[in-house]
């Protein structure tokens, strides 16, 4: 697959591991938020952290859009599903999310909601098409590169007049997550959170454009490297982050350019400022309230909006007491440091969100550092 | 009035009709169907003899059983369907013994109103299948269940094989030092099958890999008669029958990423929907483990095969208290091949 | 986050409709969000939309600095970055 496999060479990774190594200061630590979970899982499923000198703390960031859905909303997902006749699309990645009373939309699909899993939002357009007499409702999540395609799915709706179509919108945006880490107390004040620098967002940054994250380098003095998907354009981003804690700089730079620019998508932007505007607050499971951070589909779309045509309340709901997601969403605490990590809380048994995304940081955790936990106790007991 | 012997019975309509309850119900209507289906394409002496059981003899040695329920949806997909799936699934559980598959029987719960046409397409592909394969079926069993109450068909079948003598094979028998061999691409089989699901369409080539591996293990027993384990990784893929094996065998497994061989059209599917080969289901490959020395002969045994022209030896079982499979990545990182989470679903993130 | 791949369009079958191709695998998506796309353009793929067009020439110059990662670097970082030719690196500082 071409750009593809060219960026998974063991070859050349051995290349830049070494100068990773040789510029690694040994004197210092260098504590690395990737906040994308598709950076996260690139580590765990190439086994990143073994090619990275020991100096390198790679923290997880929140940049998962189904471990940030707060349990509140996939209830109302639920909710919407269980009315009769309709059917609820979903992307898949949310169906086994635990929301209240032990359901997920997997267990309400099998007491008999009409839960459909698509690939795309124009697959939940033409099941409307495809079904005149009942309604349809777009499960829409995502970060800034998932909003666009939501876009377009509405105004397609609205060409093909559609009277039984709309989005149940759950589009979150990502500067606005960056800035909530770098506000919280653990990283201004408390420095319990040493945070050097980020691996930016690959694919949202393709749409938004390298320019939203200078900002944050400017006002908080980090360096912001974006990094492509693929485990090479992680490590490169990695020496180009140790390069500039070295060098003292904290600019914005750009791994990914065969991608992105700093403008961005002009127009996968202008069709979302078109259909959508923010929301004041939104709340972030694990981060609670967070200002505009989030959006909804504008009143001039409301007869495509699912909150407007179905009277939704949102009802906030507290995380499992023993749960800490929240924490390790904001970097503060590490899977391990979770009580109910790989006891009662497993993949196959999620009571959190992070264990229920393949790229949340517990999964990914139980899936990788699990073993190079058991590895380390094995030799330490030797 | 004609009261006869030689009335007209009007043959089932294979073309047009539906199954319903009246097939199930023990009348004419169901001995018809059994008749002009199930004994006119199964065709054997067993059946022939219109009884509730078949009776064979048994030679010398332990017998093997095995049993599988068939409920794949869609029913037919490039390369195979529900029949032919369901004889060479059961077939492969028996030979994973050693054992020479012998005998197979089938039930069939059929749903009021699936279309005949589609059963009798089922029915012949099995039908071809078994006689492929020189494995009859010589017990069978229908019933029907109410609209709503089946998705379509369900078949469950049930195989015996005798395992010759000094021939022991069994998921605990793998040793640190052995290695793992796999006598193909992995992931076929998933991918066929996933193209065709619902609001997932995407083309491809890729058809399932189902097969009858019989053949093979025969081949790879007279390389090789000390083989400590065999196994077909079908539901969860490669990665869960390592799993099981290392866990059942007590002992952990590092295998090489690059050594596994996929078919590159099964890689870029599995990109598109964010879905792991190792996680993906065969019905065609087998998993082998042999002490090391057997290894090279056992290799060239599968590749001179039609069945295992891609093998490949993979990995090594090692000593390893927690049985974790791990895995040389092919970018230079280790990472494990844990157990399967669920159904593997396609993800967006 | 972001399931998205690198494809090439192969046919424009219909408006805003391109058939892309990753390894084999064919699927129709969306053009809806990018302008100005040949058949031979390799698009990112999201969902079923291309969400941008691959510049191959960006893509050869990450490679190459890639390849240099060994070469460049140290306390020349910020050139390195930039793909300039530089000196190659001083040796590491500080073993153990």
């Amino acid at each position: 697959m071409k750009y593809v496999d060219e960026f998974r060479d063991g070859a050349l990774a051995r290349k830049v591991a070494a100068a990773i190594a040789a510029e690694a200061r040994p004197s210092r630590r260098y504590n690395l938020m990737e906040f994308c979970g598709g950076h996260t899982h690139a580590i765990s499923r190439y086994g990143l952290a073994d090619l990275l000198p020991p100096g390198i703390r790679m923290i997880h960031g929140p940049g998962c859009p189904v471990c940030v859905l707060p349990i509140g909303r996939i209830d109302n997902a639920i909710a919407l599903a269980a009315r009769p006749g309709l059917i609820l699309c979903t992307y898949a990645d949310t169906m086994r999310v635990p929301a209240s009373k032990g359901l997920s939309l997997l267990k309400a699909k099998a007491r008999g909601a009409d839960i459909r899993m698509v690939y795309s939002s124009a697959d939940a357009v033409r099941i409307a098409q495809e079904h005149p007499d009942r309604e349809v409702v777009f499960f829409a999540i995502g970060f800034e590169t998932t909003t666009p395609p939501t876009a377009v799915a509405i105004l397609r709706a609205q060409e093909l007049s559609l009277a039984n179509f709309s989005v149940f919108c759950n589009h979150v945006l990502t500067p606005a997550a960056i800035g909530n880490i770098l506000e919280s107390k653990e990283v201004r004040e408390l420095g319990t959170l040493p945070l050097d620098g980020f691996i930016g967002p690959a694919h949202v940054s393709t749409v938004i454009g390298s320019q939203p994250y200078e900002y944050f380098a400017e006002e908080y003095q980090r360096p912001v490297v974006i990094a492509g998907f693929e485990p090479l354009d992680v490590m490169q981003a990695i020496l180009m982050l140790v390069r500039q804690l070295n060098d003292g700089r904290a600019e914005v730079e750009n791994e990914f350019t065969r991608a992105v620019t700093r403008d961005g998508n002009a127009k996968a932007k202008a069709l979302v400022a078109e259909v959508f505007e923010l929301r004041r607050s939104f709340e972030w499971r694990g981060l609670g309230e967070v200002p505009y951070s989030a959006l909804k589909v504008k009143a001039a779309y409301a007869a495509f909006d699912a909150e407007a045509r179905y009277a939704i309340t949102y009802r906030s709901v507290p995380d499992n007491k023993a749960c800490e997601c929240g924490a390790i969403l904001r970097g503060v605490k590490e899977p391990s440091d979770c009580r109910v990590f790989g006891t009662v809380c497993t993949p196959e048994n999620p009571i959190g969100s992070c264990m229920v995304s393949s790229e949340g940081a517990c999964a990914a955790h139980y899936t990788y550092g699990r073993w190079k936990d058991a590895a380390v106790i094995a030799a330490a007991t030797a | 009035m004609n009261s006869g012997r030689d009335h007209y019975v009007r043959p089932v309509d294979f073309k047009h009709g539906h199954v319903d309850m009246t097939h199930g119900g023990g009348g004419r209507a169901m001995a018809q169907l059994i008749d002009e289906l199930f004994l006119r394409e199964f065709d054997n002496e067993w059946l022939r003899q219109g009884n509730d059981q078949a009776a064979f003899d048994v030679g010398a040695g332990r017998m093997v059983m095995a049993t599988d329920s068939h409920v794949v949806s869609p029913l037919f997909f490039p390369g195979g369907d529900i029949g032919c799936l369901s004889v060479h699934g059961t077939i492969n559980d028996v030979a994973m013994s050693g054992a020479a598959p012998l005998y197979l029987a089938a039930g069939f719960v059929l749903e009021e109103g699936f279309p005949l046409a589609d059963l009798k397409r089922i029915v012949a592909s099995m039908a071809a299948a078994s006689r492929a394969a020189r494995v009859p079926v010589i017990a069978g069993d229908t019933k029907v269940v109410e609209r709503g109450k089946g998705d379509g068909v369900f078949i469950t079948t049930t195989g015996v094989g005798i395992v010759p003598p000094g021939i022991h094979i069994a998921g605990d028998r793998a040793q640190p030092g052995d290695r793992i061999l796999v006598s193909g691409t992995i992931g076929d089989h998933g991918v066929a099958i996933m193209s065709l699901r619902e609001n997932l369409t995407f083309e491809t080539t890729i058809t399932s890999d189902t097969a009858a591996l019989h053949g093979l293990v025969a081949a790879m027993i007279a390389a090789a008669p000390g083989i400590h384990c065999l196994r077909d990784p079908t539901r969860g893929g490669l990665a869960t029958t390592l799993n099981e094996l290392a866990r059942q065998s007590g002992c952990g497994m590092v295998i090489t990423e690059q050594r596994i061989p996929v078919q590159p059209q099964v890689n870029a599917a599995c990109e598109f929907l964010g879905l792991d080969p190792l996680y993906v289901a065969n019905e065609g490959k087998l998993v082998a483990i042999c002490a090391a020395e057997d290894a090279d002969r056992l290799l060239a045994a599968m590749r001179a095969h039609p069945l295992g022209r891609n093998a490949a030896t993979i990995g090594e079982v090692i000593i390893d208290p927690h049985h974790f499979v791990q895995m040389d990545t092919s970018f230079g990182g280790r990472r494990i091949v844990d157990w399967l989470t669920g159904e593997q679903l396609p993800r967006i993130c | 986050m972001c399931l998205a791949i690198p494809a090439r369009v192969v046919a424009l079958p219909a408006l805003d409709v391109a058939r892309i191709d990753l390894g084999g695998v064919q699927k129709e998506i969306s053009l809806a969000l990018v302008e100005d796309v040949r058949i031979g353009d390799y698009v990112i793929v999201h969902v079923g939309y291309a969400l941008t067009k691959l510049d191959p020439e960006e893509a050869e110059r990450t490679l190459a600095m890639m390849g240099e990662a060994g070469l460049l670097g140290g306390d020349d970082g910020g050139a390195a970055a930039a793909g300039t030719a530089a000196t190659p690196a001083p040796a590491a500082e500080g073993a153990e």
